[in-house]
């Protein structure tokens, strides 16, 4: 089988090369950053580093980290390093509390971000023949429109199709003969689901292959859903802080990790910890570095995903560092259909809402292939009511600002008071019954 | 004319009802009459006892949440169509209720109707004008 590359040069360059070419970017990256951003620019005094200390690739663990607080104490716009009106693009994703943590992209980041995401998809084997159906959420989530442009700059054809509505995907894929499947996982197994009621059979259809990321999967999850939906499944990473989708890409060689875009994201794995550089191989938290981006690069940012890097050369021929599949976090968000919900954000609604103790628990299960999450809550006396009705529209007005601030629908029930487990430390707010 | 009833958030787990009326029966309180609304996840039970701030503290210290809510009792003759007359009397008043529930008294004779309005006061004056029998609390426990 021969390899197709989108960019062969770049993509298979020896280590040498890539590496001087990392170097190069990084060294006027910080440069830029050190001069436009003050927020780098206080930290990296604070660090006593210059721009001008970063001599090698190794010279980057003497730059301080960049957190999600971070992006939250300068919201929204606070560590562009370019005016607004060069700015053709915002995202946001979920943050910790309230605010959301927002990104942009100036008219070259689409561009760029265009382009990475093509390769990633030339990666999994798409082409211009393609029909591809992305079902990645359209809006301010990066998926659905960050798929949508490389699809188009691959040459393919996109059915903008966004998320939901299964019985309509499940019709289009088979009108309109689709190929490829952008999802996330359980949304793919939802959909081999509903063709079973459908009463069509999958290999009555074109699919070819699955491009499925946005939340963590295992390996007998890909078994279950290239045998359901009659594919190849691919993993892909992503997340907005950096760029979005596309960061890493598995390759059709080989489903042993997935290449990280080196030339524009510069990987590190670190000790949760101590915050120490951790040796080649060792599992730790990923750090990203993007070295391209215009209107939001990022220094180090600490994505807390739990991975690990796979120097080893690929059979695909790519030179490109691959990252094993991400197996955990190291703090608690939670993922629920492919969205980032932080405890804290549910709990920033709760104690918005008059008479809400602070005594709560987030149950998540794993309904069929769909997440699911309900929200227990102690009823006080300053809630209660001797009316159903008060009561019924209280739990209503939890759920509406929960799916207003967080865009998850989840189920809230109301407890008797002391029956949520108290701690003697931190509290377990969350149960996650789901095996993945 | 208002009579106290207090109010029980109940999950719905088997044993809890028992609980309650264990708690109460432990401390001599004597229950004259209650109902339960549930939905799919919880309950409300809702008593009429003979010590309301007896029972409402014992309950509170057992762990649960306890509600104390003014309702009306109104006693009718236990015959067809009792209830039907209080409840026309109401509607023509435009009076809505929240809910009600009923018991008959030992004697057979008289059954007492237990109202939740959201407007008491008007339910009162309707009620009173229209000759009805309303009975307080202490008449409730004597009965």
């Amino acid at each position: 089988m021969t390899v197709t590359y989108w960019e062969e040069e770049i993509e298979t360059l020896p280590r040498v090369g890539l590496e001087s070419i990392q170097l190069r970017r990084l060294q006027h990256l910080v440069k830029r950053v050190y001069r436009t951003v003050k927020p780098y620019r206080s930290k990296m005094d604070a660090a006593g580093v210059k721009p001008e200390d970063i001599k090698s690739l190794a010279d980057l663990k003497k730059l301080p980290f960049t957190t999600k607080n971070d992006l939250r104490d300068n919201y929204p716009f606070g560590l562009f390093t370019v005016p607004m009106e060069e700015v053709v693009r915002v995202h946001a994703s979920s943050g910790t509390t309230g605010k959301p943590t927002v990104v942009g992209y100036t008219r070259k980041d689409i561009e760029l971000w265009a382009g990475i995401m093509a390769r990633a998809l030339c990666c999994a084997g798409a082409t211009k023949e393609d029909m591809v159906q992305n079902a990645y959420g359209y809006g301010l989530f990066t998926g659905g429109l960050g798929a949508h442009y490389g699809i188009e700059r691959l040459g393919a054809t996109v059915i903008p199709v966004s998320g939901g509505n299964s019985k309509r995907q499940i019709n289009l894929m088979k009108d309109f003969g689709s190929t490829v499947l952008l999802s996330t996982p359980s949304y793919a197994l939802n959909l081999a689901e509903a063709m079973d009621s459908m009463d069509i059979d999958p290999s009555s259809l074109s699919l070819r292959v699955g491009v499925f990321g946005a939340e963590p999967w295992s390996e007998n999850m890909r078994e279950e859903v290239e045998k359901k939906l009659n594919l190849k499944a691919v993993d892909i990473y992503g997340l907005s802080e950096v760029m979005g989708p596309g960061v890493a890409m598995e390759c059709l060689e080989t489903d042993k990790g997935m290449h990280i875009f080196e030339d524009h994201f510069l990987p590190e794995i670190i000790d949760p910890d101590t915050g120490e550089v951790l040796p080649p191989g060792e599992k730790g938290e990923l750090v990203f570095t993007t070295l391209t981006k215009e209107a939001f690069p990022i220094i180090r940012y600490r994505t807390k995903d739990i991975s690990r890097l796979i120097h080893e050369p690929c059979e695909c021929g790519r030179t490109l560092v691959r990252m094993e599949k991400v197996t955990g976090r190291t703090d608690d968000m939670l993922i629920i259909r492919g969205v980032n919900v932080f405890p804290s954000q549910v709990e920033h609604v709760l104690m918005g809402i008059k008479g809400v103790e602070p005594h709560y628990q987030i149950v998540v299960e794993r309904d069929g292939n769909l997440d699911s999450m309900s929200v227990q809550v102690e009823v006080s006396e300053g809630l209660f009511s001797d009316e159903i009705r008060v009561l019924e529209n209280l739990t209503k007005k939890i759920q509406a600002e929960i799916k207003s601030l967080l865009g998850v629908t989840c189920r809230v029930k109301l407890v008797e008071p002391k029956t949520i487990q108290r701690s003697e430390g931190k509290a377990q707010r969350v149960i996650d019954n789901r095996k993945i | 004319m208002r009579v106290e009833q207090i109010a029980v958030f109940l999950e719905n787990k088997s044993g809890r009802l028992a609980e309650i009326t264990s708690i109460l029966a432990d401390n001599d309180i004597n229950i004259r009459a209650l109902s339960v609304a549930d939905t799919a996840d919880f309950g409300i039970l809702r008593l009429i006892v003979d010590n309301v701030e007896k029972a409402k503290t014992i309950l509170r210290d057992g762990g649960f949440t306890v509600g104390k809510t003014d309702v009306l009792a109104v006693e009718v003759v236990d015959k067809t169509g009792g209830l039907a007359t209080v409840l026309k009397s109401l509607h023509r008043a435009c009076i809505n209720v929240e809910y009600m529930y009923a018991f008959v008294n030992k004697t057979g004779e008289n059954a007492v109707l237990i109202f939740r309005f959201e407007k008491m006061d008007e339910a009162i004056e309707v009620l009173q004008k229209d000759g009805f029998t309303l009975i307080s609390g202490a008449q409730i426990c004597a009965l």
